[in-house]
């Protein structure tokens, strides 16, 4: 009796969290399929789309706005290349930190946990001045450059845990039994590395993926705004209206990579977020 | 050979020379690897924030930037004897004390799911992380559409809300409005950081309590609670100074209408819209130095110990 009462409540509190998880998902979801017509006068309100559904033609409009598709590429490109640069220094930064005694450690650390607490915005103006003197401003180094400074903290901090888990010895071993340096190395540390460093990859991407203060404050066209930037910007045809419905589509498209990257690699960013915080 | 990295003599008195040999090339190799770390990580804060406060003392606006005049603490003054700063202030205060606590309790009953449930496991883990992977504006346009009379469907949800109530016409409803979507967003986060501590509470401390006939409420806080201590102070540490630094949301449902502004975005306002550039860094200056006091104030008062929580 008491076990099945537990079941139960287990059971609700899974629904709990699924809803609590998708239902504001399945909401802009479904907005996204309401017809513009009737987001503006307000016709079908309520959750689903009853008698104004529009197929996919907020889509279509979304796909033929030059500046969004601007946007996107400026995104992938941006995260892309600003994740891979501060991995790689990340991962120099944390083997130092995992395995080797040197003075100036603790300094390196509570460098990266300032960093990690510091207020974004407090920036803004004097980057925003400086990047217009050096000629940063509205270009992708001028906002990759930032995304490497803010996620090199939670990049060397994950790393770090990981590799303090590695059995190191086994790299001696394996060139004790005959391996050369960098056999070992490619065949013994680099495996066990790997998931950590992607681990790493996969949290410092959403933060650039997810990044606004810089977005609009660096950027004045879509030269090098990124997503977040544009769906703020994006007013549609009518600047007095909202275009909600095309902003909800324009919204899941945005959500799309990340949702793939959650489907892909739950168990390794789960891993990530855990191991970096809170380690026993 | 002589090197320049000398060892302090303290060290180098006990330690036989070849021993210190390696130390010393550890310790360069060491700070070789950490090196392009910490330049890429001052680069864009230590130096642009020294120019803040430089600028700060400037009265400097880009509508005229040749009329850049040294004024002393006149920014500083200005700021804080106006009554906007300190309702900022006192708003985002609000923001962070109402969500981290919110999301300390719901965040906590999700991870209790999380760490029971054996079926669907994947199934939820996944759906937590498109909470926390989600856009922050995407959220908020989410939210924003959500609780909009025309549109919505809150006010149709909710019983004892009139079907034309505007949540965005009032402070505290939109306040509210705001406080639910970055809650919404960031609940997972907390939980999954809680879900760790608490798989670092053993079992058998629960199940010897449970024998010796303490309830689950017992269980919960004489047992689970005090041993995942370190683990739910580094969470409320981390997601308090997010939230004091709340912009994005504000920024994208009522652009700070209504008395909504944080610090954040007041600052942002100054220097980015109103061109206040000298004005706008005396702003940055007083919201880094906050923040500072902030994160001081929890670790102090919650005796944080970020050695501890990371094991070491």
């Amino acid at each position: 009796m008491n076990e099945l009462k537990q079941k139960i409540g287990l059971g609700v509190g899974v629904a709990l969290v699924l809803a609590w998880c998708l239902l504001p998902v399945a909401w802009i979801l479904s907005l996204s399929f309401k017809s513009q017509a009737a987001v503006s006068n307000g016709s079908d309100p309520g959750f689903l789309p009853l008698d104004s559904f529009a197929g996919l033609e907020n889509y279509r409009a979304v796909w033929e706005d030059d500046q969004f598709r601007r946007a996107i590429i400026n995104s992938i490109g941006i995260s892309l290349i600003a994740t891979v640069l501060s991995v790689m220094i990340a991962t120099l930064a944390a083997y130092a930190i995992a395995r080797l005694e040197f003075k100036g450690k603790k300094m390196v650390l509570t460098t990266a946990l300032a960093i990690a607490m510091f207020p974004v915005v407090s920036l803004v103006s004097p980057l925003f001045d400086l990047w217009r003197t050096i000629g940063l401003y509205d270009t992708w180094p001028g906002l990759i450059l930032p995304y490497m400074s803010f996620t090199l903290p939670l990049a060397i901090w994950t790393l770090s845990a990981f590799f303090r888990e590695i059995p190191w010895e086994m790299e001696q071993a394996a060139q004790v039994d005959g391996a050369t340096s960098w056999q070992a190395f490619r065949k013994v540390i680099v495996p066990l590395a790997a998931p950590g460093v992607f681990t790493a990859a996969i949290l410092t991407f959403f933060f650039a993926w997810n990044d606004f203060v810089f977005g609009i404050t660096l950027t004045s066209t879509e030269a090098a705004r990124p997503i977040p930037a544009a769906l703020s910007f994006f007013v549609g045809p009518d600047p007095f209206q909202r275009p909600a419905s095309l902003l909800a589509a324009a919204a899941v498209v945005a959500t799309i990579p990340i949702v793939l990257i959650v489907l892909f690699f739950q168990r390794k960013i789960v891993a990530g977020l855990t191991s970096g915080a809170v380690k026993g | 050979m002589t090197s320049v990295v000398a060892t302090p003599q303290t060290d180098a008195g006990d330690v036989p020379p070849e021993v210190s040999e390696r130390v010393r090339h550890e310790n360069r190799l060491g700070q070789r690897l950490v090196a392009p770390a910490v330049v890429v990580m001052l680069i864009v804060t230590a130096f642009p924030i020294l120019r803040a406060l430089y600028l700060s003392f400037y009265s400097y606006s880009l509508t005229a930037p040749d009329e850049r005049e040294l004024i002393g603490f006149s920014n500083y003054v200005t700021a804080l004897t106006d009554q906007l700063f300190w309702r900022d202030i006192g708003v985002t205060v609000l923001y962070m004390v109402v969500t981290v606590a919110i999301e300390l309790v719901i965040g906590f009953a999700f991870a209790l799911v999380m760490h029971r449930v054996i079926f669907a496991r994947g199934l939820i883990r996944t759906s937590i992380l498109i909470p926390y992977g989600i856009i922050t504006v995407v959220s908020g346009f989410a939210w924003q559409f959500a609780f909009t009379y025309q549109n919505g469907f809150v006010n149709g949800w909710l019983p004892f809300i009139d079907a034309d109530f505007n949540w965005f016409g009032d402070t505290v409803p939109a306040v509210i409005a705001i406080m639910v979507s970055e809650i919404w967003k960031t609940t997972p986060f907390m939980s999954l950081l809680l879900l760790a501590g608490l798989a670092q509470v053993s079992e058998d401390m629960v199940e010897a309590a449970k024998v010796d006939g303490a309830t689950w409420w017992q269980r919960m806080w004489k047992v689970v609670i005090p041993n995942m201590r370190a683990a739910i102070m580094v969470a409320v540490l981390f997601r308090a100074l997010d939230a004091y630094r709340i912009f994005d949301n504000i920024f994208v449902m009522t652009a700070g209408a209504e008395g909504t502004e944080s610090i954040s975005f007041l600052t942002y306002r100054q220097s980015i819209e109103q061109f206040q550039l000298g004005m706008g860094s005396a702003l940055a200056v007083l919201l880094f130095l906050s923040v500072l006091l902030v994160a001081f104030t929890i670790v102090k008062l919650f005796r944080v110990d970020l050695a501890q929580a990371r094991g070491e």
